[in-house]
Protein backbone atom coordinates (compact mmCIF):
# COMPACT_ATOMS: atom_id res chain seq x y z
CA UNK A 1 0.00 0.00 0.00
CA UNK A 2 1.45 3.29 -0.87
CA UNK A 3 1.92 6.48 1.00
CA UNK A 4 3.86 9.78 0.66
CA UNK A 5 7.56 9.75 1.59
CA UNK A 6 7.05 12.80 3.68
CA UNK A 7 4.84 14.65 6.84
CA UNK A 8 4.92 17.57 5.30
CA UNK A 9 4.60 19.54 1.71
CA UNK A 10 7.71 21.79 2.33
CA UNK A 11 8.37 22.05 -1.26
CA UNK A 12 8.72 19.50 -4.29
CA UNK A 13 12.28 18.57 -4.20
CA UNK A 14 11.05 16.90 -1.16
CA UNK A 15 8.96 14.50 -3.09
CA UNK A 16 10.02 12.02 -5.23
CA UNK A 17 8.20 10.49 -8.77
CA UNK A 18 5.33 8.29 -7.12
CA UNK A 19 4.47 10.88 -4.26
CA UNK A 20 3.40 12.83 -7.74
CA UNK A 21 1.59 9.17 -8.72
CA UNK A 22 -0.22 8.76 -5.13
CA UNK A 23 -1.31 12.15 -5.34
CA UNK A 24 -2.45 12.71 -8.89
CA UNK A 25 -4.37 9.60 -8.15
CA UNK A 26 -5.81 10.40 -5.38
CA UNK A 27 -6.68 13.80 -6.87
CA UNK A 28 -8.72 11.88 -9.78
CA UNK A 29 -11.15 10.38 -7.10
CA UNK A 30 -11.48 13.84 -5.22
CA UNK A 31 -12.15 15.58 -8.78
CA UNK A 32 -14.75 12.85 -9.28
CA UNK A 33 -16.67 13.90 -5.43
CA UNK A 34 -16.18 17.77 -6.02
CA UNK A 35 -18.31 17.18 -9.79
CA UNK A 36 -21.07 15.29 -7.52
CA UNK A 37 -24.61 17.28 -6.55
CA UNK A 38 -23.12 16.12 -2.89
CA UNK A 39 -19.73 17.43 -2.70
CA UNK A 40 -18.19 16.66 0.82
CA UNK A 41 -16.37 13.89 2.24
CA UNK A 42 -16.35 13.33 5.89
CA UNK A 43 -12.66 11.80 5.96
CA UNK A 44 -11.13 14.70 7.82
CA UNK A 45 -13.98 14.94 10.11
CA UNK A 46 -11.73 15.09 13.07
CA UNK A 47 -8.96 17.17 12.25
CA UNK A 48 -8.33 20.71 12.70
CA UNK A 49 -6.71 22.54 10.19
CA UNK A 50 -4.70 26.13 10.50
CA UNK A 51 -4.86 28.47 7.67
CA UNK A 52 -1.96 30.93 8.49
CA UNK A 53 -1.43 33.62 5.88
CA UNK A 54 1.12 35.84 6.47
CA UNK A 55 1.26 37.24 3.00
CA UNK A 56 -1.71 38.44 1.03
CA UNK A 57 -3.64 35.61 -1.10
CA UNK A 58 -7.16 35.04 -2.54
CA UNK A 59 -7.22 32.33 -4.61
CA UNK A 60 -4.82 29.99 -2.61
CA UNK A 61 -6.12 30.69 0.63
CA UNK A 62 -10.07 30.34 -1.20
CA UNK A 63 -8.90 26.85 -2.78
CA UNK A 64 -7.47 25.29 0.12
CA UNK A 65 -10.00 26.75 2.44
CA UNK A 66 -12.79 24.29 0.05
CA UNK A 67 -10.43 21.77 0.21
CA UNK A 68 -10.42 21.48 3.80
CA UNK A 69 -14.38 22.02 3.93
CA UNK A 70 -15.16 19.17 1.17
CA UNK A 71 -13.03 17.13 3.38
CA UNK A 72 -15.00 18.16 6.51
CA UNK A 73 -12.12 19.21 8.39
CA UNK A 74 -12.44 22.10 10.95
CA UNK A 75 -10.83 25.45 9.62
CA UNK A 76 -9.47 28.31 11.56
CA UNK A 77 -7.84 31.26 9.81
CA UNK A 78 -5.02 33.32 10.94
CA UNK A 79 -3.94 36.71 8.61
CA UNK A 80 -1.19 38.40 9.60
CA UNK A 81 -2.74 41.75 9.09
CA UNK A 82 -5.15 41.84 11.75
CA UNK A 83 -2.70 39.70 14.55
CA UNK A 84 -0.57 40.29 16.98
CA UNK A 85 2.32 39.53 14.47
CA UNK A 86 2.27 43.50 14.11
CA UNK A 87 2.55 44.20 17.83
CA UNK A 88 6.12 41.83 17.58
CA UNK A 89 5.28 38.17 18.31
CA UNK A 90 7.51 35.65 16.41
CA UNK A 91 6.60 32.85 13.97
CA UNK A 92 7.09 30.05 16.35
CA UNK A 93 4.88 32.28 19.43
CA UNK A 94 2.64 32.80 16.72
CA UNK A 95 2.01 29.76 15.56
CA UNK A 96 2.80 27.49 19.06
CA UNK A 97 -0.35 29.42 20.11
CA UNK A 98 -2.23 28.39 17.40
CA UNK A 99 -1.10 24.82 18.20
CA UNK A 100 -2.19 24.78 21.62
CA UNK A 101 -5.64 25.08 20.56
CA UNK A 102 -4.94 21.19 19.18
CA UNK A 103 -4.36 22.01 15.56
CA UNK A 104 -2.92 18.92 13.26
CA UNK A 105 -2.51 20.69 10.51
CA UNK A 106 -1.18 24.23 9.04
CA UNK A 107 -1.21 25.56 6.13
CA UNK A 108 1.12 28.57 5.51
CA UNK A 109 2.12 31.08 3.14
CA UNK A 110 5.04 33.41 3.99
CA UNK A 111 7.00 35.97 2.65
CA UNK A 112 10.40 34.73 3.50
CA UNK A 113 11.72 31.53 1.68
CA UNK A 114 12.45 28.38 4.00
CA UNK A 115 9.50 29.98 7.26
CA UNK A 116 7.90 26.16 5.91
CA UNK A 117 11.17 24.59 6.61
CA UNK A 118 11.98 26.66 9.63
CA UNK A 119 8.51 25.73 11.14
CA UNK A 120 8.32 21.82 10.60
CA UNK A 121 11.61 21.71 12.69
CA UNK A 122 9.99 23.08 15.83
CA UNK A 123 6.34 22.36 15.63
CA UNK A 124 4.31 19.10 15.72
CA UNK A 125 1.75 19.60 13.14
CA UNK A 126 2.23 18.20 9.75
CA UNK A 127 3.04 21.49 7.59
CA UNK A 128 1.47 22.85 4.52
CA UNK A 129 3.61 25.38 2.08
CA UNK A 130 1.02 27.49 0.22
CA UNK A 131 4.30 29.62 -0.70
CA UNK A 132 6.94 30.88 1.08
CA UNK A 133 8.92 34.10 -0.63
CA UNK A 134 10.24 32.89 -4.03
CA UNK A 135 11.14 29.81 -2.63
CA UNK A 136 8.42 27.29 -3.52
CA UNK A 137 4.90 26.97 -4.22
CA UNK A 138 4.53 22.96 -4.22
CA UNK A 139 0.56 23.01 -4.52
CA UNK A 140 0.59 25.22 -7.26
CA UNK A 141 3.17 23.06 -9.33
CA UNK A 142 1.17 20.11 -8.69
CA UNK A 143 -2.03 21.24 -9.71
CA UNK A 144 0.01 22.27 -12.95
CA UNK A 145 1.28 19.19 -13.95
CA UNK A 146 -1.67 17.18 -12.96
CA UNK A 147 -3.69 19.79 -15.75
CA UNK A 148 -1.21 19.47 -18.48
CA UNK A 149 -1.63 15.42 -17.72
CA UNK A 150 -5.06 16.27 -17.93
CA UNK A 151 -4.69 18.12 -21.44
CA UNK A 152 -2.27 16.15 -23.20
CA UNK A 153 -2.62 12.29 -21.41
CA UNK A 154 0.78 12.92 -19.74
CA UNK A 155 4.07 15.38 -18.67
CA UNK A 156 6.80 12.94 -19.57
CA UNK A 157 8.66 13.98 -22.34
CA UNK A 158 6.32 17.42 -23.02
CA UNK A 159 8.07 20.36 -24.00
CA UNK A 160 6.93 23.14 -21.38
CA UNK A 161 7.91 27.03 -21.29
CA UNK A 162 7.67 29.23 -18.50
CA UNK A 163 7.73 32.57 -19.71
CA UNK A 164 8.04 35.62 -17.54
CA UNK A 165 9.25 36.89 -14.07
CA UNK A 166 11.49 33.80 -13.03
CA UNK A 167 13.64 35.64 -10.17
CA UNK A 168 10.72 36.23 -7.57
CA UNK A 169 8.38 33.43 -9.08
CA UNK A 170 7.82 30.52 -6.48
CA UNK A 171 5.86 28.67 -8.75
CA UNK A 172 8.80 28.95 -11.63
CA UNK A 173 10.87 27.25 -9.00
CA UNK A 174 8.63 24.54 -8.17
CA UNK A 175 7.16 24.01 -11.70
CA UNK A 176 10.87 23.37 -12.74
CA UNK A 177 11.04 20.69 -10.07
CA UNK A 178 7.71 18.77 -10.76
CA UNK A 179 8.20 18.82 -14.44
CA UNK A 180 11.62 18.04 -14.45
CA UNK A 181 11.31 15.09 -11.91
CA UNK A 182 8.08 13.54 -14.34
CA UNK A 183 10.51 13.66 -17.42
CA UNK A 184 8.95 16.93 -19.17
CA UNK A 185 11.63 19.30 -20.89
CA UNK A 186 11.14 22.95 -19.07
CA UNK A 187 12.69 26.25 -20.70
CA UNK A 188 12.12 29.47 -19.15
CA UNK A 189 11.66 32.90 -21.29
CA UNK A 190 11.52 36.52 -20.28
CA UNK A 191 13.86 39.42 -19.70
CA UNK A 192 17.39 38.80 -19.00
CA UNK A 193 16.83 41.04 -15.53
CA UNK A 194 14.02 38.64 -14.39
CA UNK A 195 16.01 35.42 -14.74
CA UNK A 196 17.47 34.18 -11.92
CA UNK A 197 21.84 33.73 -11.55
CA UNK A 198 22.71 29.98 -12.59
CA UNK A 199 19.42 29.50 -13.64
CA UNK A 200 20.38 26.69 -15.80
CA UNK A 201 22.19 24.22 -13.12
CA UNK A 202 18.25 23.55 -12.39
CA UNK A 203 18.52 21.77 -15.22
CA UNK A 204 16.22 24.68 -17.94
CA UNK A 205 17.77 26.30 -21.11
CA UNK A 206 16.95 30.23 -20.98
CA UNK A 207 15.19 31.25 -24.45
CA UNK A 208 15.20 34.91 -24.68
CA UNK A 209 13.00 34.77 -28.03
CA UNK A 210 9.36 34.20 -27.10
CA UNK A 211 8.01 33.14 -30.54
CA UNK A 212 11.03 30.84 -30.86
CA UNK A 213 9.70 29.51 -27.10
CA UNK A 214 6.12 29.39 -28.64
CA UNK A 215 7.20 27.15 -31.66
CA UNK A 216 8.97 24.56 -29.67
CA UNK A 217 6.62 23.77 -26.79
CA UNK A 218 3.84 21.92 -26.06
CA UNK A 219 2.82 24.28 -22.99
CA UNK A 220 3.30 27.94 -22.20
CA UNK A 221 2.97 28.83 -18.55
CA UNK A 222 2.46 32.71 -18.74
CA UNK A 223 3.33 34.24 -15.12
CA UNK A 224 1.93 37.12 -13.64
CA UNK A 225 4.24 40.29 -13.30
CA UNK A 226 4.48 40.95 -9.68
CA UNK A 227 4.86 44.45 -9.53
CA UNK A 228 4.84 43.73 -5.76
CA UNK A 229 7.99 42.48 -5.64
CA UNK A 230 9.35 44.32 -8.41
CA UNK A 231 11.43 47.13 -6.09
CA UNK A 232 13.55 48.04 -8.89
CA UNK A 233 12.68 48.57 -12.52
CA UNK A 234 13.83 45.21 -14.14
CA UNK A 235 12.74 46.33 -17.44
CA UNK A 236 11.54 49.77 -19.34
CA UNK A 237 7.82 49.94 -19.50
CA UNK A 238 5.05 47.34 -19.23
CA UNK A 239 4.42 47.98 -22.65
CA UNK A 240 7.68 47.51 -23.63
CA UNK A 241 7.47 43.90 -21.67
CA UNK A 242 4.19 43.19 -22.89
CA UNK A 243 5.62 43.42 -26.77
CA UNK A 244 8.05 41.50 -26.09
CA UNK A 245 7.28 38.59 -23.75
CA UNK A 246 2.84 38.94 -23.68
CA UNK A 247 1.11 36.63 -25.81
CA UNK A 248 -1.77 37.60 -27.93
CA UNK A 249 -4.31 35.18 -30.58
CA UNK A 250 -1.56 37.02 -33.73
CA UNK A 251 1.07 35.45 -32.11
CA UNK A 252 -0.31 32.08 -31.50
CA UNK A 253 -1.56 32.15 -34.99
CA UNK A 254 1.42 32.86 -36.71
CA UNK A 255 2.60 29.46 -34.89
CA UNK A 256 2.25 26.15 -36.99
CA UNK A 257 0.58 24.42 -33.84
CA UNK A 258 -1.82 25.00 -31.02
CA UNK A 259 -0.03 25.36 -27.97
CA UNK A 260 -1.84 24.88 -24.51
CA UNK A 261 -1.54 28.28 -22.30
CA UNK A 262 -1.76 27.90 -18.93
CA UNK A 263 -1.58 30.98 -16.25
CA UNK A 264 -1.46 30.80 -12.27
CA UNK A 265 -3.27 33.59 -11.80
CA UNK A 266 -4.18 36.30 -11.05
CA UNK A 267 -3.87 37.68 -14.97
CA UNK A 268 -3.15 41.12 -15.65
CA UNK A 269 -4.93 41.32 -18.60
CA UNK A 270 -3.05 42.21 -21.40
CA UNK A 271 0.05 42.43 -20.17
CA UNK A 272 0.90 39.20 -20.02
CA UNK A 273 -1.97 37.35 -22.00
CA UNK A 274 -4.52 39.18 -23.71
CA UNK A 275 -7.77 38.46 -22.83
CA UNK A 276 -8.76 36.68 -25.62
CA UNK A 277 -5.96 34.17 -25.34
CA UNK A 278 -7.12 34.18 -21.95
CA UNK A 279 -10.35 33.03 -22.77
CA UNK A 280 -9.75 31.05 -25.78
CA UNK A 281 -9.89 27.21 -26.09
CA UNK A 282 -6.11 26.66 -26.00
CA UNK A 283 -6.14 28.35 -22.22
CA UNK A 284 -6.74 25.62 -19.47
CA UNK A 285 -6.51 28.72 -16.71
CA UNK A 286 -10.43 27.68 -15.01
CA UNK A 287 -8.94 23.91 -15.26
CA UNK A 288 -6.27 24.91 -12.90
CA UNK A 289 -8.43 26.39 -10.56
CA UNK A 290 -11.12 23.84 -10.66
CA UNK A 291 -7.98 21.22 -10.17
CA UNK A 292 -6.31 22.96 -7.64
CA UNK A 293 -8.91 21.89 -5.36
CA UNK A 294 -8.88 18.28 -5.92
CA UNK A 295 -5.27 18.47 -5.83
CA UNK A 296 -5.10 20.31 -2.27
CA UNK A 297 -7.82 17.48 -0.96
CA UNK A 298 -5.46 14.82 -2.38
CA UNK A 299 -2.35 16.32 -0.38
CA UNK A 300 -4.16 17.28 2.76
CA UNK A 301 -6.02 13.93 2.57
CA UNK A 302 -2.98 12.13 2.04
CA UNK A 303 -0.93 13.71 4.94
CA UNK A 304 -3.24 13.62 7.59
CA UNK A 305 -3.43 9.84 7.10
CA UNK A 306 0.33 10.06 8.58
CA UNK A 307 -0.84 11.96 11.70
CA UNK A 308 -1.40 9.45 14.32
CA UNK B 1 -0.48 -20.03 7.19
CA UNK B 2 -2.98 -22.81 5.92
CA UNK B 3 -5.59 -22.00 3.84
CA UNK B 4 -8.94 -24.81 2.73
CA UNK B 5 -11.39 -24.22 0.39
CA UNK B 6 -14.26 -22.93 1.18
CA UNK B 7 -16.72 -22.98 -2.16
CA UNK B 8 -14.89 -24.45 -5.57
CA UNK B 9 -15.98 -22.57 -9.21
CA UNK B 10 -19.02 -24.64 -9.79
CA UNK B 11 -20.46 -23.91 -6.44
CA UNK B 12 -19.85 -20.57 -6.74
CA UNK B 13 -21.42 -20.51 -10.10
CA UNK B 14 -24.48 -22.07 -8.32
CA UNK B 15 -24.49 -19.57 -5.64
CA UNK B 16 -24.29 -16.37 -8.25
CA UNK B 17 -27.23 -17.85 -9.97
CA UNK B 18 -29.34 -18.06 -7.07
CA UNK B 19 -28.72 -14.87 -5.73
CA UNK B 20 -29.68 -13.65 -9.07
CA UNK B 21 -32.66 -15.50 -9.60
CA UNK B 22 -33.39 -14.28 -5.81
CA UNK B 23 -32.93 -10.72 -7.11
CA UNK B 24 -35.17 -11.35 -10.23
CA UNK B 25 -37.93 -12.95 -7.78
CA UNK B 26 -37.94 -9.09 -6.00
CA UNK B 27 -36.65 -6.51 -8.55
CA UNK B 28 -38.36 -8.28 -11.74
CA UNK B 29 -37.81 -6.18 -14.46
CA UNK B 30 -35.20 -4.15 -12.70
CA UNK B 31 -36.66 -0.45 -13.97
CA UNK B 32 -36.68 1.14 -10.66
CA UNK B 33 -33.53 -0.54 -9.57
CA UNK B 34 -29.54 -0.47 -9.56
CA UNK B 35 -26.86 -2.41 -8.80
CA UNK B 36 -23.53 -1.22 -6.93
CA UNK B 37 -20.66 -2.92 -6.30
CA UNK B 38 -18.42 -1.76 -3.15
CA UNK B 39 -14.90 -1.16 -4.28
CA UNK B 40 -13.09 -3.02 -4.34
CA UNK B 41 -14.09 -6.42 -4.33
CA UNK B 42 -17.47 -6.11 -4.76
CA UNK B 43 -17.48 -5.41 -8.42
CA UNK B 44 -16.33 -8.64 -9.04
CA UNK B 45 -19.64 -9.74 -7.67
CA UNK B 46 -21.76 -7.04 -9.11
CA UNK B 47 -20.33 -7.61 -12.43
CA UNK B 48 -20.94 -11.50 -12.65
CA UNK B 49 -24.30 -10.93 -11.11
CA UNK B 50 -25.52 -8.29 -14.28
CA UNK B 51 -23.61 -10.52 -16.55
CA UNK B 52 -26.06 -13.43 -15.53
CA UNK B 53 -29.28 -11.41 -15.35
CA UNK B 54 -28.47 -10.03 -19.04
CA UNK B 55 -27.64 -13.28 -20.77
CA UNK B 56 -29.23 -15.99 -18.87
CA UNK B 57 -32.58 -14.26 -17.97
CA UNK B 58 -32.80 -11.78 -20.77
CA UNK B 59 -32.97 -8.51 -18.26
CA UNK B 60 -31.95 -5.84 -20.85
CA UNK B 61 -31.42 -2.82 -19.06
CA UNK B 62 -29.55 -3.00 -16.09
CA UNK B 63 -28.00 0.14 -14.39
CA UNK B 64 -24.68 -1.10 -12.36
CA UNK B 65 -22.25 1.33 -10.81
CA UNK B 66 -19.30 0.39 -8.98
CA UNK B 67 -19.11 2.77 -4.69
CA UNK B 68 -16.07 3.87 -3.50
CA UNK B 69 -15.85 4.07 0.70
CA UNK B 70 -12.82 4.89 0.84
CA UNK B 71 -13.17 8.47 2.08
CA UNK B 72 -16.00 7.46 4.23
CA UNK B 73 -14.89 4.65 5.99
CA UNK B 74 -14.43 5.28 9.85
CA UNK B 75 -10.55 3.52 10.43
CA UNK B 76 -8.94 6.72 8.61
CA UNK B 77 -6.05 7.24 10.46
CA UNK B 78 -6.37 4.29 13.17
CA UNK B 79 -4.56 1.64 11.14
CA UNK B 80 -1.12 1.36 10.33
CA UNK B 81 -1.95 1.54 6.40
CA UNK B 82 -3.02 4.42 4.45
CA UNK B 83 -6.18 4.30 2.94
CA UNK B 84 -6.20 4.40 -1.01
CA UNK B 85 -8.59 5.12 -2.52
CA UNK B 86 -10.51 3.21 -5.58
CA UNK B 87 -12.83 4.78 -8.45
CA UNK B 88 -16.25 5.54 -8.27
CA UNK B 89 -18.44 4.67 -11.32
CA UNK B 90 -21.94 5.69 -11.14
CA UNK B 91 -23.31 7.45 -14.14
CA UNK B 92 -26.98 7.16 -13.23
CA UNK B 93 -29.21 8.70 -10.33
CA UNK B 94 -29.80 6.88 -7.60
CA UNK B 95 -32.76 9.30 -6.41
CA UNK B 96 -36.27 7.26 -5.69
CA UNK B 97 -34.56 3.80 -7.18
CA UNK B 98 -33.73 0.34 -5.33
CA UNK B 99 -30.67 -0.12 -4.47
CA UNK B 100 -28.70 -3.52 -4.22
CA UNK B 101 -25.81 -3.02 -2.67
CA UNK B 102 -23.33 -5.49 -3.34
CA UNK B 103 -19.84 -6.78 -1.89
CA UNK B 104 -18.18 -10.34 -1.52
CA UNK B 105 -17.53 -10.58 2.17
CA UNK B 106 -19.80 -9.47 5.26
CA UNK B 107 -17.85 -9.30 8.04
CA UNK B 108 -17.64 -6.42 11.11
CA UNK B 109 -20.54 -4.43 8.89
CA UNK B 110 -18.13 -1.31 8.77
CA UNK B 111 -17.84 -1.02 5.29
CA UNK B 112 -21.42 -1.63 4.57
CA UNK B 113 -22.05 1.71 7.10
CA UNK B 114 -19.57 3.64 4.69
CA UNK B 115 -21.54 2.36 2.10
CA UNK B 116 -24.81 3.67 3.67
CA UNK B 117 -22.73 7.22 3.97
CA UNK B 118 -21.46 7.32 0.72
CA UNK B 119 -24.78 6.46 -0.85
CA UNK B 120 -25.95 9.74 0.43
CA UNK B 121 -23.83 11.46 -1.45
CA UNK B 122 -25.74 10.15 -4.78
CA UNK B 123 -29.30 11.00 -3.99
CA UNK B 124 -32.00 9.86 -1.59
CA UNK B 125 -32.61 5.90 -2.52
CA UNK B 126 -36.12 4.43 -2.19
CA UNK B 127 -35.18 1.45 -0.27
CA UNK B 128 -31.25 -0.40 -0.30
CA UNK B 129 -30.99 -3.60 -0.12
CA UNK B 130 -27.50 -5.50 0.77
CA UNK B 131 -26.39 -8.85 -0.95
CA UNK B 132 -23.12 -10.16 0.10
CA UNK B 133 -21.34 -13.60 -1.52
CA UNK B 134 -20.05 -14.81 1.50
CA UNK B 135 -21.86 -14.01 5.26
CA UNK B 136 -19.32 -14.08 8.61
CA UNK B 137 -21.70 -14.40 11.07
CA UNK B 138 -21.13 -13.34 14.64
CA UNK B 139 -18.50 -11.16 13.43
CA UNK B 140 -20.77 -8.17 13.29
CA UNK B 141 -19.41 -4.69 14.94
CA UNK B 142 -22.79 -2.89 13.56
CA UNK B 143 -26.51 -4.47 13.43
CA UNK B 144 -26.37 -4.72 9.69
CA UNK B 145 -27.48 -7.92 8.16
CA UNK B 146 -27.54 -8.89 4.04
CA UNK B 147 -31.09 -9.40 2.26
CA UNK B 148 -29.37 -11.79 0.24
CA UNK B 149 -26.32 -13.56 1.24
CA UNK B 150 -24.40 -16.73 -1.06
CA UNK B 151 -22.72 -18.50 1.88
CA UNK B 152 -22.86 -18.06 5.77
CA UNK B 153 -19.56 -18.75 7.01
CA UNK B 154 -18.51 -19.45 10.86
CA UNK B 155 -15.02 -18.02 10.94
CA UNK B 156 -13.25 -17.72 13.79
CA UNK B 157 -11.03 -14.04 14.53
CA UNK B 158 -7.59 -14.74 12.70
CA UNK B 159 -9.28 -16.84 10.14
CA UNK B 160 -9.76 -14.74 6.60
CA UNK B 161 -11.73 -15.04 3.61
CA UNK B 162 -10.27 -14.86 0.70
CA UNK B 163 -11.97 -14.82 -2.55
CA UNK B 164 -10.33 -14.90 -5.88
CA UNK B 165 -11.97 -14.17 -9.70
CA UNK B 166 -11.17 -15.81 -13.00
CA UNK B 167 -10.25 -12.15 -14.51
CA UNK B 168 -8.83 -10.99 -11.37
CA UNK B 169 -6.74 -13.71 -9.81
CA UNK B 170 -7.23 -16.35 -12.55
CA UNK B 171 -9.16 -19.01 -10.62
CA UNK B 172 -12.67 -18.16 -9.02
CA UNK B 173 -12.57 -19.73 -5.61
CA UNK B 174 -12.90 -18.75 -2.03
CA UNK B 175 -10.47 -19.74 0.33
CA UNK B 176 -10.23 -19.51 4.48
CA UNK B 177 -6.90 -18.80 5.43
CA UNK B 178 -5.68 -19.20 9.09
CA UNK B 179 -3.44 -16.65 9.94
Amino acid sequence: MSELSVHHLLGIKYLNEADIDLIFETADQFKEVINRSIKKVPSLRDITIANIFFENSTRTKLSFELAEKRLSADVINFSAGQSSVKKGETLIDTVNNILSMKVDMVVMRHPNPGAGIFLSRHVKASIVNAGDGAHEHPTQALLDSYSIREKLGGVAGKKVVIVGDILHSRVALSNIFALKLQGATVKVCGPRTLMPKHVESLGVEVEPNLRKALNWCDVANMLRIQNERLDISYFPTIREYTQQFGVNRKLLDSLDKDIVIMHPGPINRGVEITSDVADSKQSIILNQVENGVAIRMAVLYLLASKIK
Amino acid sequence: MGQKVLLSEKEINIILHRLACQLLENHLDFKETVLIGIQPRGIFVAKRLTQILREEYGVTRIQTGYLDITFYRDDFRRGDRVLEANKTDIDFLVEDKKVVLIDDVLYTGRSIRAALTAMQSFGRPKEIELLTLIDRRFSRHLPIQPNYRGRQVDAINDERVKVMWEENEGEDVVYLVNG
